[in-house]
C-alpha cells in the first residue's frame, strides 16, 4: 500500500526549475533511495514532502490525504519527520533535551517526553551522551542525534537528507545499521544520497533524479545498469563503454 | 524517573527556597533606609529582568521595548486607583493583563520579523508608546500622575514610611517570576521556546509552532513586566512618562539578564544584584553631576562580560558539563 504519493509535483525558484512533473509512490515499510547528481532537485523535493516549501503544481498525499502546502508543523503532526543535510542541533540544550523537543510533539507532560526521549537515545546508541550539550558531539554523533530527534516524534515516514555523506566507511556502516533498525520498527524511510555505493545496497528501490526530472525508478541492480543513469553521473563517454 | 535533569531541577528549587528564607530574614535586621531602598530596587529589577528573560532568554526574542509594558502596567494600576477607586492590590493585576495584551499586540506584526529587525521594531514601538503617553492629557501627559496617599494597608499596597512591607511585596514578585521561569523550563513550552531560539527550521520540523511559541512567551513576559511596573509606580508614588516609560528602562530591564546570563534561571538575579546597587551608589555619590556615569559603568561591565565570559556571570558558577560524560 502506498504511504506517500507524489503526483506531478513541480517547483521553480525564480527562473530555475528545481522539480518538474515528479511522480512516484512510496510503499509502506520500504527504504526508498532518492539519488542523483548535485543540483538534481533531491533536497528541494524533500522540502516539499516535509512541508517546508509548497509545490507550484501537483499534489503530495500521505495515507491518501493531501499534505502539500500545509507547512512543516502540520506535516510533522501527520507523521513526517526529517533530518537536515547541514546538521541543525539545539546547541544550548543537552542531547536528551534535544530529543525531548521531538518527543513533546506526542507527549503532553515532561516525564512522558523524558522517558520516550531516553528510549529513543538508547535505540540510536546515544544513551551515554544524554547529558552532553549538543555542540559537544562529534559529527557522526550529531547525525545520530538528528535521527533520534526525528524518531521521537513517532513518525510514519522518516526523511534522511545525506545522513551518510562525509562519514568514514566504519561510521557509514553504523549509520546503515541504524537505518535498517528504523525500517524494522515499521517506519518507512526515504533517503537522499549522492554516493550510490552506500545507498544502493540499503534500499529496496531508488528514484533517480536528474535536472529536476525523474530519470528512472527501479531496483538497485537495474539502476546501476541503466545507461541514462551512467550518463547522468559520469558523462556520455562512460555510457557508451 | 531520576536523571540529571530532574536532579538539577530539584537542586535549583532547594537553592531558591534557601535564598528566599535568607531574603525574608536578613532585611528584618536592616534599619538603614538607603540600604533597604537598594535591596527593593534590586529585587524589583531582578524580577523584571527575569520577565524579560522569559521572552529574550528562553525564546531568543530580544526586546528593547519592555519599558512600554512596564509603563502601561504602572499607568493602568495607577489610573484605576485615581479614577476608578480600585485598590492597587487588585489594579496591579489589571496592569499585568494590559502589559501581556500589549506584548501580544506588539508581537502580532513584529514576530514576522526576525533577528535584529525584531529588536529594532521593539525600540520603535517603545518610543511610540512613550510619545503617546507624553501627549495624552487624560493620563496626565508630561505632568504625570500622583498616587493619592491612603491609609497604609495591604489592600492599598501603601505602607507609609515603612519600607519593609514594600520589600516583601517586591520579593514576592521576584520569587513569582523565578518560579514561572522554573516551571517554564521544565514544561513543553520551555523546550519548544528554547528550540525556537536555537534553530527555528529544526524546531518547526519537529512540530513546534514558531509564531504561537513567540506569542505565548511575549504574553507571559509582558504580563510580569506590567505587574512589576504597577508595583514600581506604587513604590515611588508618582509616575510620568519619563519615570516609567522612557527608553532607558527597556535597557535597564534587559541588562541584568544579559550581564548575569541570558536564558538562565539565575542570570537575571545575579545581574540585578551586581548592577542595581552599583547604579544606586554611583548616582547617590555623584548626584546630578554624575548623571550618565552609571551608564558608562554599565557599558564597561557589558564589554568586560562580553570579552571574558560571554555566557554571563552565571557561567562562572556552572560545572563544565553536567551529567554522564
Amino acid at each position: 500500500m502506498a504511504l506517500l504519493e507524489i503526483d506531478g509535483v513541480s517547483k521553480s525558484f525564480g527562473g530555475v526549475a528545481a522539480n518538474v512533473d515528479i511522480s512516484f509512490a512510496v510503499t509502506e515499510g520500504e527504504i526508498l533511495g532518492l539519488i542523483g547528481p548535485n543540483g538534481a532537485g533531491k533536497t528541494s523535493l524533500f522540502n516539499a514532502i516535509a512541508g517546508e516549501v509548497t509545490p507550484d503544481a501537483g499534489e503530495i498525499r500521505l495515507d491518501g490525504a493531501p499534505i502539500s502546502g500545509l507547512g512543516p508543523v502540520a506535516c510533522a503532526e501527520r507523521g513526517i519527520a526529517r533530518t537536515f543535510q547541514v546538521v541543525r542541533s539545539f546547541d544550548s540544550m543537552t542531547v536528551l533535551e534535544n530529543v525531548m523537543v521531538g518527543a513533546f510533539s506526542r507527549a503532553g507532560h515532561a516525564p512522558v517526553a523524558m522517558r520516550a526521549a531516553q528510549e529513543t537515545l538508547e535505540f540510536c546508541g546515544l544513551a551515554n551522551r544524554a547529558g552532553r550539550f549538543a555542540w559537544q558531539l562529534s559529527p557522526p554523533e550529531k547525525r545520530r542525534l538528528e535521527v533520534a530527534r526525528a524518531l521521537a516524534t513517532q513518525p510514519k515516514l522518516l526523511l534522511l537528507d545525506e545522513m551518510l555523506t562525509g562519514l568514514t566507511p566504519t561510521e557509514a556502516q553504523e549509520g546503515v545499521q541504524l537505518v535498517r533498525a528504523v525500517r524494522d520498527r515499521g517506519i518507512t524511510v526515504i533517503m537522499v544520497e549522492h554516493v550510490m555505493e552506500i545507498v544502493l545496497p540499503l534500499v529496496s528501490r531508488a528514484v533517480v533524479l536528474n535536472l529536476g526530472r525523474v530519470l528512472t525508478i527501479g531496483a538497485p541492480a537495474e539502476i546501476v545498469k541503466n545507461p541514462d543513469v551512467i550518463r547522468a553521473y559520469l558523462g556520455d563517454r562512460y555510457a557508451a563503454a | 524517573m531520576d536523571n540529571f535533569i530532574t536532579r538539577r531541577r530539584r537542586h535549583e528549587l532547594m537553592v531558591a527556597g534557601g535564598l528566599l528564607v535568607v531574603a525574608i530574614v536578613v532585611p528584618l535586621f536592616i534599619r538603614d533606609v538607603t540600604a533597604l531602598n537598594v535591596i527593593i530596587l534590586s529585587l524589583l529589577f531582578a524580577g523584571l529582568s527575569q520577565a524579560w528573560n522569559i521572552l529574550g532568554g528562553y525564546c531568543g526574542q530580544i526586546s528593547l521595548g519592555h519599558a512600554l509594558y512596564f509603563g502601561m502596567g504602572s499607568y493602568v494600576s495607577t489610573l484605576l486607583y485615581v479614577h476608578g477607586a480600585i485598590p492597587p492590590s487588585i489594579g496591579m493585576f489589571a496592569g499585568a493583563a494590559v502589559g501581556g495584551l500589549a506584548a501580544l499586540l506588539v508581537g502580532w506584526p513584529c514576530f514576522r520579523l526576525s533577528g535584529h529587525y525584531y529588536a529594532i521594531a521593539t525600540v520603535v514601538v517603545g518610543e511610540i508608546g512613550y510619545l503617546l503617553f507624553l501627549n495624552w492629557d487624560y493620563v496626565g501627559g508630561a505632568t504625570g500622575v500622583y498616587i493619592p496617599i491612603a491609609k497604609p494597608s495591604l489592600l492599598n499596597l501603601q505602607f507609609g514610611k515603612d519600607k519593609l512591607p514594600y520589600l516583601y511585596v517586591v520579593l514576592a514578585f521576584c520569587a513569582a517570576t523565578w518560579l514561572a521561569a522554573w516551571l517554564i523550563e521544565g514544561s513543553r513550552w520551555g523546550y519548544a521556546w528554547r528550540a525556537v531560539k536555537d534553530d527555528m527550521v529544526a524546531a518547526r520540523s519537529l512540530g513546534v509552532n514558531i509564531f504561537s511559541s513567540k506569542m505565548a512567551a511575549a504574553a507571559i513576559s509582558g504580563a510580569f513586566t506590567g505587574l512589576g511596573g504597577a508595583i514600581y509606580g506604587l513604590y515611588v508614588g508618582y509616575i510620568d512618562p519619563d519615570s516609567v516609560m522612557a527608553g532607558h528602562f527597556s535597557i535597564l530591564i534587559a541588562l541584568p539578564a544579559v550581564l548575569g546570563g541570558v536564558g538562565t534561571l539565575w542570570g537575571p538575579i545575579l545581574g540585578a544584584a551586581l548592577l542595581i546597587p552599583m547604579k544606586e551608589l554611583s548616582s547617590s555619590y555623584l548626584g546630578g553631576s554624575g548623571r550618565g556615569v552609571d551608564l558608562m559603568l554599565y557599558g564597561a561591565m557589558i564589554v568586560v562580560v562580553a570579552l571574558a565570559q560571554p555566557q554571563g556571570v552565571v557561567s562562572l558558577f556552572r560545572r563544565r558539563a553536567h551529567g554522564p560524560a
